[in-house]
């Protein structure tokens, strides 16, 4: 299944899901709207996607959350999670797909930055990367080069966790360590992306700096969760 | 030190009512009630038990008596508030799970519709 969290994308959302149903034919589509105020239900409906309507706006986390619950549910083997804004090309999909079947990792990202060919929209989002990078490398034992990535692909197992547990705000990173207190892997393949279809990104410089402690912090309570679990068990 | 120990007394009767008055019409639940009233209870004791309150601020090595209620008036109320941020945090998780279970619902019967107006057209 293909998972599209979306906010007010109705001037991209269309164009989105048509690109999916596009490169990948007979793959399910679900748009999780988190109560937008235009138009994105109607269109994304329009253009072929099932919709679930979130009745309340509850933020990314919430959103796609609401999602993988719903594919876990439905008996879904792999989610495929894409950016309801345009920037990610589905046609890294099947990629995705084929190394978290062929591997058995529990997640795959797509990565804008391990070619090297891509670089951060803004100057403080490429140190944001830079400095997440710098952090994760130790706690997860391996590198990762595109920390934030909302293209992400996961298994059956990753579901399950993620449907009973997934971080709120900001949720890529903190998923990883979710991810990695439990044993399970990650890989991450390159791929490209692109600039919004429409829209503005809604990180502003206060915002960054928000978002960077509560990142740590929700990294930091995830690792004292998690050890407290396993000393208890 | 008299007038200050006073004025806590007439301040925390008065935040007592109005929590009683808020609670009778329904504003507060009796549950959420109680912390605010224990805290007015604390303040209303400290400030009627003069000898209590320079016991305490002997053992916490503050001189003036009104810095120690002062103290223990910000420490009660911190109590309180941390105690509403575990209920906040609490409620917050059950309503994203409820909008989540809501939404999945309605997913589901729409999809149950669906399927069944596409059997009646197909019989």
């Amino acid at each position: 299944m293909i998972l599209i969290p979306a906010y007010n994308e109705e001037a991209a959302i269309g164009h989105v899901v048509d690109e999916v149903h596009r490169a990948l034919p007979g793959v399910p589509v679900l748009v999780v709207d988190d109560c937008s105020e235009d138009g994105t239900r109607t269109v994304a409906q329009l253009a072929g996607a099932e919709v679930l309507g979130l009745p309340h706006h509850l933020g990314l986390g919430g959103c796609v959350q609401a999602g993988y619950r719903l594919a876990f549910e439905m008996g879904f083997d792999y989610v495929i999670r894409l950016d309801g804004d345009g920037q990610h090309d589905p046609r890294h999909v099947p990629e995705i797909l084929e190394v978290l079947k062929t591997t058995g990792c529990e997640m795959v990202i797509g990565s804008r930055f391990l070619n090297g060919d891509a670089k951060a929209t803004t100057v403080a989002r490429g140190l944001g990367v830079r400095f997440f990078r710098a952090v994760l490398r130790p706690i997860l034992g391996q590198p990762v080069h595109d920390p934030t990535s909302g293209y992400v692909g996961v298994n059956r197992r990753a579901l399950a966790v993620f449907s009973r547990t997934f971080p709120l705000e900001y949720p890529e990173i903190e998923a990883l360590v979710v991810l990695q207190r439990r044993a399970f892997r990650f890989r991450e393949v390159p791929v490209s992306s692109r600039p919004r279809k429409a829209g503005r990104s809604s990180i502003t410089a206060w915002k960054s700096l928000y978002y960077i402690i509560h990142v740590l912090l929700g990294v930091f309570v995830n690792i004292l969760k998690i050890d407290q679990r396993k000393r208890r068990q | 030190m008299d007038r200050l120990l006073d004025l806590t007394t007439i301040l925390s009767i008065l935040l007592m009512i109005w929590v009683l008055g808020s609670v009778r019409r329904r504003h507060i639940r009796v549950e959420y009630s109680v912390s605010w009233l224990a805290a007015c209870f604390i303040l209303l004791a400290l400030s009627r038990w003069r000898s209590g309150l320079e016991w305490f601020a002997e053992a916490a090595g503050v001189r003036d008596g009104p810095l120690a209620l002062l103290l223990l008036a910000a420490f009660v109320f911190l109590a309180v508030f941390y105690r509403f941020s575990l209920i906040i945090s609490e409620m917050k998780d059950s309503n994203i799970a409820l909008t989540q279970r809501v939404a999945i619902l309605e997913f589901q019967l729409n999809s149950r519709e669906r399927e069944a107006e596409a059997a009646r057209e197909g019989r």
